[in-house]
């Protein structure tokens, strides 16, 4: 069976193409940049700090009596709402004053109150300076994962190629995060582990190709490197999209039957996974070649010293 | 063409089979469980496994399997048997001398357990319990010490009988003299008792400061974290958890993990808890240096107290609660040291009042103008003050308590004061139920997962993709082997990540299919086609491997919690991936299509 022509010759890098593609990429960065200055991440309290609740009830939730009852207790900023089910809640609230021991306590009182038969599934409290502390954690896993990935890329292939590279993972992961942004969707600490893992994936995806660029760049003597790169990308199209189906079809069964607490990870799998392969069709390749990526670059400097040892 | 050698062959075959083993023991499910450890750091013996046996059997209990396990004792039970009443009897029994715990234990047969083999280890999450992230207060560690300096300083001079008055501010002693002539003096004395310290002599020529060095300062805060973290495990321990874990984390966090406690409230009272005592004469006149008032707790007095401690609650090495006349009391018993100047002090004072402070730390959080404050909170209060009516040394007792305090009280005091105070600053339980929630759900994800990617591989590829299938299978088992040999916890970010690595995986063979169809297409034939087909692709898979394991490796390096379990088994799924779909697809390939006259490849 095949899901892609035997041979494809589409031109991935002419003008048009390219400009198209590089349209897109923009618009789609743009936006989430902006949405992630002006509405920002709905943070979890891996970030922010803060108490969060999962309750179970025996029956359906009613979340306006939760919502009144703790409202009584001053708690009147707490978050309620159903979490996968009607008899799950997730009750949110920013850090509080006083002592751990004593709100949780008063907490359990308030919702014991109405309903003897409810189970506290979950609790967590995460002060402000942890959440800031992961934070930081993230960001500098992100940043220091795509300088490690620039660096063996270029010791692999050559700083174009890197400069690709990067610029499609940085894509990748500015896309995905605003995704996050623009829905609303909680951002917590699994996601951050999502857009890495998505690096990695995008990464994996545009190495290939690459690969098979370097091997076209020496088999094909006399195509123009546009040529080459085009050859390439329609030569490792078909394992691009299975690749990315089988993946995404794993990623499909996370998010269905993962559980709820699981789900934003998945979302952000599927969403980087898409992005991720369009990006290393397009955004990848078209870059190298917006830098005069060439055969020539590709030569090892140690192979021109071995000839002129040969010279008499 | 595309043969494997023998021995090539049976190194794969042994790998298979290595895997194999070291998941077996997942497939067993878990029962209920007594697991029982001294407090003494010895291990037991068989002689003592079975003397446990007969007192259980002879409650009426019958351990489906009783065995040692890293010197504890443990007893298996069938399910869906009630073990709450036969541990709070051990509980009370050897409370003492052994922790028991109840737990589950899986049922591996014994030859299993022989080969010392055991299954993964579920994270928190999975399993349910209690996470709690403490911070010690290394200024409180600095200063205690700091403080003792500073006493001892001033005791030496007026030993010493120069003229002097003492200071302690911001980590730094001041030594105000009475005469400028003492000042080399006062200084030779106070650097001959600890080298190490620095001393700065003051512009106005009698006076210096004396600090604590760099080193000091690290040593102390090494000291104080340790510390706390055995007083911790003891704690822990008096609590009857199995498998609990108490670990330092980066300069000043320790981080506990119970798994299976449900009701986070009592242990967290014990945990963090920094009740202590100290022993104080009364100052009858009020007037020494360095005496202070203490209030008494409501119906106690106030009294004023020496600067001198008798005896601390870090000298205290035994302490359990009773009764006497009715009124809850707490027996102690001191070490050596404290003994010593508990003996000491009664004789010089006889007759003279002496009182028991009860020292607790609270932090509180409070918000001032948006932003968050940690506020320490400290009580002092006289809980008894009583005439010393004979001379004792290490063994008395003190009253004053209520009934439940004087028993938390007696815990912490025989698991050990902390060397300084601990603050939670991250804390997670899990209920039980979600934990179970949480496994059903992932092995569902993983198993649905795994079938779609299974059939789409067989649709597409035919016979080929059936054998990246057995590879992908095999991948799975060796997943599981290397997490349990590790021993690494399994969280639901790690279940994610073997989805993920499912997913993935096939990576590998798609892009060596996908190349044996290219040259296939350009003309090669069946034998040669497969052949360049793997040899062509090695590159690029490991060129893609290589740098999605740099993004996983980071991710553990970085990451903390969910993310370490998800990046643990992305780098595992990866390395046992390359070598499933590299080694393992091309031995089977080679076995069934290698030497034979092929006209087309089922690819």
């Amino acid at each position: 069976m095949r899901l892609i022509k035997e041979k494809t010759s589409i031109d991935f890098l002419s003008k048009t193409r390219r400009r198209v593609g590089l349209a897109i990429s923009v618009v789609l960065v743009i936006a989430s940049l902006v949405s992630l200055s002006t509405r920002g991440l709905e943070f979890g309290i891996d970030f922010t700090g803060g108490i969060l609740l999962e309750i179970g009830y025996p029956q359906a939730a009613d979340l306006e009596l939760i919502r009144s009852d703790l409202a009584n207790e001053g708690y009147e900023n707490a978050q309620v709402q159903l979490f996968g089910a009607d008899n799950v809640v997730m009750v949110r609230l920013p850090p509080q004053e006083g002592d751990v021991d004593e709100i949780r306590e008063r907490l359990q009182q308030t919702l014991h109150a109405n309903d003897e038969g409810i189970e506290l599934r979950r609790v967590e409290f995460v002060s402000p300076q942890v959440g800031t502390e992961l934070a930081e954690q993230g960001a500098l896993a992100m940043i220091f994962a795509l300088m490690m990935i620039f660096l063996y890329v270029m010791i692999r292939f050559q700083w174009k190629f890197s400069a690709g590279a990067v610029a499609a993972l940085g894509h990748d992961a500015i896309v995905t995060v605003g995704f996050f942004s623009i829905f609303g969707f909680p951002f917590d600490l699994t996601v951050v582990a999502a857009v890495l893992a998505v690096i990695g994936y995008s990464l994996n995806d545009t190495v290939v190709v690459f690969d098979r660029i370097r091997e076209n760049f020496f088999a094909l003597r006399g195509c123009t490197a546009r040529e080459a790169m085009n050859i390439s990308i329609n030569e490792t199209l078909a394992r691009t999209i299975i690749t990315g189906l089988t993946t995404l079809l794993v990623l499909v069964a996370l998010l269905v039957f993962g559980g709820e607490s699981i789900a934003p990870f998945s979302i952000a799998l599927i969403v980087g996974i898409i992005v991720g392969t369009y990006s290393s069709t397009y955004t990848a390749g078209a870059t190298a070649l917006e830098l005069n990526v060439s055969a020539q670059d590709l030569i090892e400097p140690v192979k021109d010293k071995s000839l002129i040892d040969d010279l008499p | 063409m595309n043969k494997y050698p023998a021995w090539l062959n049976i190194l794969v075959l042994v790998i298979l089979m290595a895997g194999c083993l070291l998941a077996l023991p997942n497939i067993y499910g878990s029962v209920p469980a007594i697991q029982i450890a001294g407090t003494s750091g010895e291990g037991y013996d068989s002689i003592r496994l079975e003397e446990y046996v007969r007192v259980v059997e002879g409650e009426g209990y019958t351990p489906e399997a009783a065995f040692l396990k890293d010197g504890r004792v443990v007893l298996r039970f069938d399910e869906g048997t009630n073990l709450a009443p036969i541990v709070d009897q051990l509980k009370s029994r050897y409370g003492r001398v052994a922790n028991v715990a109840q737990t589950l234990a899986p049922q591996l047969p014994a030859w299993v357990r022989d080969l010392g083999l055991s299954p993964m280890s579920l994270g928190l999450d999975l399993r349910g319990g209690v996470y709690v992230l403490l911070e010690v207060d290394m200024e409180t560690a600095i200063n205690t010490r700091l403080t003792l300096y500073e006493q001892g300083i001033d005791d030496m001079l007026r030993d010493a009988r120069i003229r002097h008055r003492v200071s302690l501010d911001n980590r730094a002693i001041t030594v105000q003299l009475g005469e400028a002539a003492d000042l080399e003096q006062a200084r030779e004395l106070v650097q001959r008792s600890d080298t190490d310290l620095l001393i700065v002599d003051g512009s106005d020529g009698r006076s210096f400061t004396v600090r604590m060095s760099e080193a000091q300062i690290k040593a102390r805060q090494d000291f104080a974290i340790e510390q706390n973290i055995t007083t911790l495990r003891n704690r822990v321990d008096q609590l009857g958890v199995a498998e609990p874990l108490v670990q330092r984390q980066g300069v000043d966090r320790i981080v506990v993990q119970l798994p299976g406690v449900q009701d986070p409230n009592e242990i967290n009272k014990i945990l963090t808890a920094t009740a202590t005592l100290e022993f104080r004469l009364v100052d009858q006149s009020g007037t020494e240096p360095g005496s202070r008032l203490y209030r008494g707790r409501p119906g106690i007095a106030d009294a004023v107290l020496k600067r001198k401690v008798i005896a601390s609650g870090d000298q205290i090495i035994d302490a359990a609660a009773g009764f006497d006349q009715g009124a809850p009391i707490v027996s102690i018993t001191l070490d050596s040291t404290g003994g010593e100047s508990m003996l000491q002090t009664t004789m010089e004072h006889l007759g003279k009042p002496m009182s028991t402070v009860f020292i607790e730390t609270r932090r509180e959080t409070i918000q001032r103008n948006g932003e968050t404050i940690n506020r320490d909170i400290k009580t002092e209060e006289i809980i008894n003050t009583a005439t010393i009516q004979g001379i004792f040394k290490n063994r008395f007792q003190i009253s004053g308590l209520g009934q439940g305090e004087a028993h938390d009280l007696a815990l912490l005091l025989r698991a050990g004061a902390l060397a300084a105070p601990v603050f939670k600053i991250d804390e997670r339980t899990i209920g039980p139920s979600l934990g179970q929630d949480n496994i059903d759900r992932g092995f569902n994800a993983i198993k649905i997962g795994f079938f779609a990617v299974v059939l789409f591989m067989v649709i597409y590829y035919k016979a080929f993709g059936l054998i990246a299938n057995v590879a992908l299978f095999s991948n799975l088992v060796f997943i599981v082997a290397m997490l349990s040999l590790l021993q690494a916890s399994l969280t639901l970010p790690g279940i994610a990540g073997i989805v993920l690595t499912v997913g993935m995986a096939v990576d590998a063979n798609v892009l060596i299919f996908e190349r044996i169809r290219e040259e296939l297409a350009n003309g090669s034939s069946p034998q040669s086609a497969i052949n360049a087909g793997y040899e062509k692709a090695l590159s690029s898979i490991a060129d893609a491997n290589i740098t999605t394991l740099i993004a996983a490796v980071v991710l553990f390096g970085v990451g903390t919690g969910p993310i370490k379990g998800f990046a643990i088994t992305l780098m595992l799924g990866i390395i046992t991936s390359m070598f499933t779909a590299i080694v393992g697809t091309r031995a089977l390939v080679n076995l069934i299509f290698g030497g034979r006259k092929l006209t087309s490849v089922p690819v």
